[in-house]
């Protein structure tokens, strides 16, 4: 569905377009069940394929923001989110609704009644807007902002995966056509270990993603996101060098894909973010013996999916 | 996907480590020299006696018949427990899951019993001199006795894991040299014991005798020590590659238990510019670990180990160097003393050489996993 309706000239138009979206894709996102009242059903673990694979298109739509303020959180309308950690709400001004932290509450308003600033990013596509608005407009929610943060968290982990598997594909699809020095470039060993070590990284943090979503715990989710972050980083790094001058320009489509890993990767929480968050669990509390505690728990079959 | 244990797993486990905790031996020597090798393999009958040795085995070798998933528990109550380095390790990690695919009825039941007891030590002899990444340039050859009693073996082995203390090495040998080079070899059996057979022992960079160099004159071994067809050795060889890297050489309990142990050692000694070291070291022994249960389940599932398994060869060994440096570093000064950390360090620095060099593997990553050309 996404190579159909989301391919890059698609997205190549969203960037210019006025509210950075693809027209027509949102709904039919929520008639598959991705997103919109349907996902309720699904759970994380259920949907955590499909995020990625949301990641791999790099879909220019609120799926974050509306999978994180979720179930529990009222009507499943394209939600753009805004907490302390990422302050910044993307497509605030095309979402239905927006929801918003406010002194450790969570608030829902619509956007006709906030005042929105633009700020632009260099993802074209990703619309952000700085947003001015009263908790009086407001409705408060029965959410509580740390499960919004984890749950916003693991979906940009899991399109990171999807994402960096792009750059990944692109990179060594590339590698294999052009030439230098009467060979495909693939074949110098610089270019071959280079894409290795994006693969090695890669397969080492989706199992991490898929057991966040599995348990939906806060140290679980935050090793997913610092993986996540730091496999689709290298791959953009990777994947760019790779193309050379080729990935330098805005005519190729690479340059979508490595500013969506950047701008994901800093979003919700970068790396370091949370390191520092698995830290105070580790380093403190939870880790006097580490293959006791509920961070680790006994684990038992990890496939991929369900 | 689902992480819970059964109720059979957990009871596993709890059988595991009530045993392991009442057994494991504390502060044996490096296994690595003679007087220490003598008292782990007496470690090593205590297990088999207890049948923990080779628990995934069939009963009538001495395992338990344990699931890929009971197996995973075990190790890890067994370097959670503190237990030692297997000095069995080659033979039953490496070579068994080998002769279990490719060894005759006769073949399993004259090895695995003795192998599992300890009563015929494994080491595994592929390199040679001017054979190590280039493994099909071994030059080592068998040639048939003119008797028909069996195999001449001729040539030298090297890097030979605790050969000087082993009874039996596995190797390969060139049957074929009119044949292109991955043909013609065969996978043999060999009793150091025969005669016509040296070994010299001699020390690694930790100046264990570790190493050993194997000397072949004119070694006659049986028919029955070639395992899987004449001339075919390289394929045979190759699935005991395929182990090493995938699974069973490094389970993911012993990253784990070392990264519990760079825990303890960040509390006893917290200096904040480590903290994050610490930390992405510590996630990255539960990588290994989930990474692992994928890996597991897909087995289970009937899969094969593939070109992956060069990937998970690369992260753990890359991970071990990660978690001794960082604890290294916390240890400062006193990162120059002899001691389980420098010791462990100077162990993990082989892993990126032995088992394929990790320049090797991130070839096969390249070609074989992305479809990188060739040349
Ligand atoms: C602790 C330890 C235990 C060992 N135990 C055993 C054992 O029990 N039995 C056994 O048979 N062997 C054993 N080995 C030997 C091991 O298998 C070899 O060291 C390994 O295969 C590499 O071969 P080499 O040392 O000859 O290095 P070389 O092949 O000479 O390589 C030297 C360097 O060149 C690089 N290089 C070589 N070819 C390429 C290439 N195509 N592309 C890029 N880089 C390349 C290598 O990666 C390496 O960095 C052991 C080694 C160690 C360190």
């Amino acid at each position: 569905m996404l190579e159909k309706e989301c391919p890059p000239a698609a997205l190549r138009r969203a960037w210019a377009n006025e509210t950075g979206r693809v027209p027509g894709l949102w709904p039919k996102l929520c008639a598959m069940g991705v997103v919109g009242a349907d996902a309720a059903a699904f759970s994380p673990l259920d949907l955590v394929l499909v995020l990625e694979e949301t990641g791999r298109a790099c879909v220019p739509e609120p799926v974050v923001g509306t999978f994180a303020s979720g179930p529990g959180g009222g009507a499943a309308a394209a939600t753009g989110l805004g907490l302390a950690v990422s302050p910044l709400v993307l497509y605030a001004d095309s979402v239905e609704r927006l929801v918003l932290e406010h002194e450790g509450g969570l608030w829902s308003l619509p956007p006709s009644r906030a005042s929105l600033a633009p700020c632009p990013a260099v993802d074209g596509s990703r619309r952000l807007f700085e947003v001015s608005w009263d908790p009086g407009d407001a409705e408060r929610l029965e959410l509580d902002p740390r499960s919004v943060l984890d749950r916003a968290a693991l979906a940009a982990a899991a399109q990171l995966c999807g994402t960096a598997q792009q750059l990944l594909d692109a990179a060594v699809a590339y590698a294999g056509q052009r030439h230098q020095f009467g060979q495909p470039i693939g074949a110098f060993q610089a270019v071959k270990h280079k894409l290795a070590d994006v693969a090695l990284r890669l397969e080492f943090a989706r199992p991490v993603v898929y057991r966040a979503a599995w348990s939906m715990d806060p140290v679980h989710v935050s090793m997913a996101k610092a993986h996540a972050s730091q496999a689709a980083l290298l791959a953009a790094r990777a994947a760019l060098q790779v193309h050379g001058a080729m990935g330098y320009t805005v005519e190729h489509d690479l340059h979508m894909w490595l500013k969506r890993a950047w701008a994901l990767a800093a979003s919700w929480g970068d790396a370091a973010w949370h390191v520092q968050r698995v830290g105070e669990a580790v380093l403190r509390d939870r880790a006097a013996a580490p293959l006791d505690s509920p961070v680790s728990p006994g684990p038992g079959r990890l496939g991929t999916g369900r | 996907m689902d992480l819970t244990w059964t109720e059979e797993e957990e009871a596993f486990r709890a059988e595991a480590r009530a045993w392991l905790e009442a057994n494991v031996p504390r502060g044996l020597p490096s296994g690595d020299t003679a007087p220490g090798f003598a008292l782990h393999r007496e470690w090593e009958r205590e297990l088999f006696d207890a049948r923990w040795a080779v628990v995934s085995w069939p009963r009538e070798y001495g395992g338990r018949e344990a699931t890929l998933f009971e197996w995973l528990i075990f190790e890890e109550e067994y370097h959670r427990a503190g237990g030692p380095q297997r000095v069995t390790q080659n033979g039953i990690f490496l070579l068994a899951p080998t002769l279990f695919e490719f060894g005759t009825q006769e073949q399993k039941d004259s090895i695995l019993p003795r192998m599992a007891a300890a009563e015929d030590l494994w080491c595994q002899g592929w390199s040679e001199p001017d054979a190590g990444s280039d493994l099909a340039a071994i030059k080592s050859m068998a040639v048939r006795d003119d008797s028909g009693a069996g195999w001449r073996l001729t040539g030298q082995k090297t890097w030979t894991t605790r050969g000087a203390f082993c009874t039996h090495l596995f190797g390969l040998f060139r049957t074929d040299p009119s044949a292109e080079r991955h043909r013609g070899l065969t996978y043999f059996l060999v009793p150091l014991a025969a005669e016509g057979v040296t070994v010299r022992g001699f020390g690694r960079l930790d100046g264990d005798e570790g190493f050993a160099e194997v000397f072949l004159e004119d070694a006659l071994v049986p028919e029955g020590a070639v395992l899987g067809e004449v001339d075919r050795g390289w394929e045979v060889a190759m699935d005991t590659a395929g182990s090493e890297r995938e699974l069973t050489l490094r389970s993911p309990g012993r990253f784990q238990a070392t990264a519990a142990r760079l825990v303890e050692l960040w509390r006893e000694r917290p200096d904040p510019g480590l903290r994050d070291e610490v930390v992405r070291a510590w996630m990255d022994a539960e990588a290994y670990q989930l990474h692992t249960l994928q890996t597991v389940t897909r087995l289970a599932g009937g899969g094969r180990a593939g070109p992956e398994a060069s990937l998970t060869k690369l992260f753990w060994s890359e991970l071990d160097v990660r978690l001794h440096e960082t604890a290294l570093r916390l240890l400062g000064p006193e990162a120059e003393l002899d001691g389980p950390w420098s010791k462990g360090f100077q162990f993990a620095l082989a892993g990126p050489i032995y088992a394929g060099t990790n320049e090797i593997q991130r070839n096969v990553v390249a070609e074989r996993v992305l479809g990188l050309p060739r040349r």
